[in-house]
């Protein structure tokens, strides 16, 4: 296989971990006013992403960062064309961060309930927003000649790319629940199990919704296997959902973002940025960096991935309990 | 305003905001290891609290360096995308490797410390906050290794048919000589910054006779972290004087308004004058100090702006190869000043508690106080003097700000980042800055006694 695939692989697996796993804190975030009905809760729920998601976030920055260093032309294209949703993004995980660290050090009614706020938004808005962005990213953007976006900023908010929006917003609320009631014991669990189980049909629409825009309109054989493969693990999520089986559900809505980054990232191949005049696409071969850069970037990747690998399962393995609200004190 | 100069303020606000929060995560995530360290060795009761009340700090102030980090990664591409073009093949791979190697380490490792307090075994505890620390110092090493690529280019080609550097020895961009010193004067510089923390907030407590078993160690330690750092920082400052000196000629020449060469040439402590510098009422000078900082030769000569001017106009083209002279000039100065008020100030706070004294004079413990802002105000000038000095290049000799900003954002969109930006940075400085006073002041924890029960409330989580 050529370094650029590798790479491009490889950035597609760095999105799928940023899902799976931001996808989760994500949900946690939009759930919190939901399943926490006093503060006590709420930090309950807080904590069980606590000691993970800023490792999880760091999944987005490596991406990012492995974006520029592997196919330059697509992180300058991407990030300055997509400036306004990058820009809400940014405020988002900045205000988001901030809260989760500083809601609890103040006993005050008020400022936790700003900082509720900040979570909630501040999980919800990019939650919106990366589906949105990768919505556009399969339908194709204007680009000329010299790859610059032209396309302005109301041009990306198309049906097509909105619906992925609320496909990711969804599928990461979903993953929340099922991982709450996987992290939680006593009332929360159950409560949050009920909530899996009923999110899981909503969840189940608009996926196949996405996913027949997708195949009609973006069609690409290999693609469309693994859209499939995903649906069914979808199913099959809300099916173990339904019957409380929550490792099971874990595992399916898990996969089910994998699979989809997978297909997404497929179906693209060999663009990175389809532009609607394919002359002026960019793909793996235009956009990318020289392959002495890429040598080097998969040694260190290839040292240095399965450490990090290893350390953040044991960080899960520490943090296995489930937590219940008798231990947060009150 | 343009597109460009929106662009470069903002670049300079987030990035001077940025630097703020670094430092003193740098610094003291080791301090808090160091102290973490002493209590699992002796047990004793005061190195626990110590651990834990600087260990609060720590967190409140690493909240805001890990989001306004975020920005700066992705600044790149939204706001100089012609830069990240240009340079993605050389500048991209340190970037990449900072992430895998250090934010995986730092931000992974900090979340078992916070949460694994009482669910780890204590050396294991203890570990974790060392991998931690050791992720700030792997993260500023390849942070400053793309940056000095920026000062001083090496290891690379330029591709006549793309226009774009490219990357011929990852080996070459870090051993680069600039990082090589730019990292120690870093690196040292944040120590600095740390030990001044504690030297500042327990100076707070001493004042008051407040938790003196605590705070009197604190108070030692952080002023001999600051004075050995900060020797530290002058040792290596000067090496950068000359690497620099022979790399970039012009910004040399502009730390001092030098209009014309001089041998030897005297540095001036302040000038008074044109704002420029290039016509002067009076000024205090050391004769020859120049020349020293410059070539390391009390008798050297130092190349003044003019001729360096024509020298660059007839290697890179027609252009104005000057920074600003008033910008470079001042910084250059505030940034020795304020560093070395800091080592003064611990000094002093050495001698006067010595021997278990502890002083009434007020005054003493206020300047022990205002201490807290003097190293950050080095730091940010010191930066704003690296950059600054730099222009109109961003990579030098090789890429000029001018160009590297995205042609695809407009002067709306930059302005609206740019204000969107400032103003949450403002309410969170806001914010950050009262949870950190109201946390120093509350002192030192007391410790709870140890249960071995399973299902103990969680003591350091959210
Ligand atoms: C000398 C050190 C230094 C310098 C010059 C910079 N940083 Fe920084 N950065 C750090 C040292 C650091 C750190 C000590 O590692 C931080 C501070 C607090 C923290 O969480 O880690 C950090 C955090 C931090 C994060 C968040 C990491 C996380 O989520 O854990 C990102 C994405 C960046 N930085 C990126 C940048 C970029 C793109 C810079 C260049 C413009 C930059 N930093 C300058
Ligand atoms: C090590 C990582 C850094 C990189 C890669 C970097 C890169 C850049 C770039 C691309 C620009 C924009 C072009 C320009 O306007 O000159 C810039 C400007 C600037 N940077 Fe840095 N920088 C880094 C660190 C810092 C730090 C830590 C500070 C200070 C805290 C800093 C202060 C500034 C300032 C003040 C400007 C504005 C200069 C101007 O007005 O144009 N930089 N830097
Ligand atoms: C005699 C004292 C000092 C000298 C001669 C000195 C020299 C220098 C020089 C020449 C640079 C610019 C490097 C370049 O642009 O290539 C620099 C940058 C810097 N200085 Fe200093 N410095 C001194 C003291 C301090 C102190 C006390 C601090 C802070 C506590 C400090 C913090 C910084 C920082 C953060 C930078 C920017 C990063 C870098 O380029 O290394 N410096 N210093």
């Amino acid at each position: 296989m050529e370094l650029t695939t590798v790479w491009f692989a490889l950035i597609a697996v760095l999105w799928a971990g940023y899902f799976l796993l931001e996808g989760f804190d994500f949900g946690v975030g939009v759930l919190l006013p939901v399943l926490g009905r006093d503060n006590r809760e709420r930090r309950l729920l807080i904590n069980t992403i606590g000691p993970v998601w800023d490792g999880n976030e760091v999944w987005l920055i490596v991406a990012g960062g492995a974006t520029f260093a592997a196919f330059p032309e697509w992180y300058a294209t991407l990030f300055s064309g997509f400036f306004l949703p990058l820009l809400l993004i940014l405020v988002a995980l900045i205000i988001r961060g901030v809260a989760f660290e500083y809601r609890g050090k103040r006993d005050d009614d008020r400022w936790r309930r700003r900082w509720d706020w900040c979570i909630v938004a501040g999980s919800a808005v990019p939650a919106v927003l990366w589906g949105v962005a990768f919505g556009n990213i399969v339908r194709g953007v204007p680009l000329d000649a010299s790859h610059e976006y032209v396309g302005g900023f109301f041009n990306l908010l198309n049906p097509y790319a909105l619906l992925g929006g609320l496909t990711t917003l969804t599928l990461f609320t979903l993953h929340g629940a099922v991982f709450l009631a996987l992290k939680t014991d006593g009332e929360m669990r159950s409560r949050a199990g009920r909530l899996a189980a009923a999110l899981s049909w909503p969840a189940l629409v608009v996926a196949a919704a996405f996913l027949l825009w997708t195949s009609v309109a973006y069609f690409d054989p290999s693609g469309l296997i693994i859209f499939a493969a995903a649906a069914l693990s979808l199913i099959g999520a809300a099916v173990a959902a339904r019957f409380r089986r929550e490792g099971w559900a874990f595992i399916g809505t898990g996969l089910t973002l994998v699979l989809a980054v997978a297909g997404l990232f497929v179906t693209l191949f060999p663009n990175v940025m389809p532009a609607l005049d394919p002359a002026n696409s960019l793909t793996v071969d235009n956009a990318s960096s020289t392959p002495y850069t890429l040598t080097v970037m998969t040694w260190v990747a290839v040292a240095f991935t399965p450490i990090v690998l290893a350390y953040q399962g044991w960080t899960y393995w520490v943090f296995r309990k489930r937590l219940t609200v008798e231990r947060i004190p009150s | 305003m343009d597109a460009l100069d929106l662009a470069r303020w903002q670049f300079g606000i987030t990035t001077v905001y940025h630097f703020l929060f670094v430092p003193i995560t740098i610094g003291m995530s080791v301090l808090v290891a160091v102290l973490q360290t002493a209590w699992v060795r002796t047990g004793k009761e005061h190195y626990l609290r110590a651990t834990k009340f600087w260990g609060k700090l720590f967190l409140i102030n690493f909240a805001m360096g890990v989001v306004t980090g975020i920005v700066q990664e992705f600044q790149f591409g939204m706001n100089w995308s012609d830069y990240s073009r240009f340079v993605g093949d050389v500048f991209g791979a340190p970037l990449a490797i900072e992430g895998l190697l250090a934010f995986f380490l730092e931000s992974t490792f900090l979340g078992l410390w916070i949460f694994g307090w009482d669910r780890l075994p204590k050396r294991l505890h203890l570990m974790t906050i060392w991998l931690a620390a050791i992720g700030t110092l792997l993260s500023a090493y390849f942070i400053l290794a793309a940056n000095s690529w920026m000062q001083h280019p090496v290891g690379y080609e330029l591709n006549p048919d793309t226009g774009r550097a490219e990357l011929t020895s990852i080996w070459a961009v870090m051993t680069n000589s600039t990082t090589l010193v730019t990292f120690p004067h870093t690196i040292t510089a944040c120590f600095v910054t740390g030990g001044a923390v504690l030297v500042a907030i327990s100076a707070w407590h001493l004042k008051r006779r407040n938790q003196v078993d605590v705070f009197r160690p604190s108070l030692k330690l952080g002023a001999w972290v600051v004075l050995i750092a900060g020797i530290g920082v002058l040792i290596t400052g000067d090496q950068q004087a000359r690497i620099m000196t022979e790399q970039q000629p012009m910004k040399m020449a502009a730390a001092e308004a030098l209009y014309s060469d001089a041998q030897p040439a005297s540095f001036s402590i302040f000038t008074i004058g044109s704002l420029d510098g290039s016509e002067e009422l009076y000024s205090v000078r050391i004769p020859s100090l120049l020349s020293f900082l410059a070539t390391g030769d009390f008798d050297g000569a130092v190349e003044g702006i003019d001729n360096l001017q024509s020298s660059y106009e007839s290697t890179y083209g027609p252009g104005d190869y000057k920074p600003s002279i008033p910008v470079t000039y001042w910084s250059f100065r505030f940034m020795i000043g304020f560093g070395g008020l800091a080592m003064l100030v611990a000094l002093a706070a050495l001698w006067f508690t010595r021997g278990g004294r502890t002083p009434r004079n007020r005054w003493l413990w206020l300047a022990a106080i205002s201490s807290i802002g003097m190293p950050l105000a080095a730091n940010s000038f010191g930066w704003i003097f690296t950059e600054m000095g730099r222009q109109p290049w961003t990579v030098f000799g090789l890429f000029k700000t001018a160009d590297s900003v995205s042609p695809s954002v407009s002067a709306g969109e930059a302005a609206t980042s740019l204000i969107v930006l400032t103003l949450l940075y403002g309410v969170l400085a806001v914010v950050e800055v009262g949870l950190f006073v109201k946390y120093a002041r509350a002192g030192a924890p007391p410790i709870a006694p140890e249960s071995d029960e399973e299902d103990r409330p969680l003591a350091f989580a959210y």
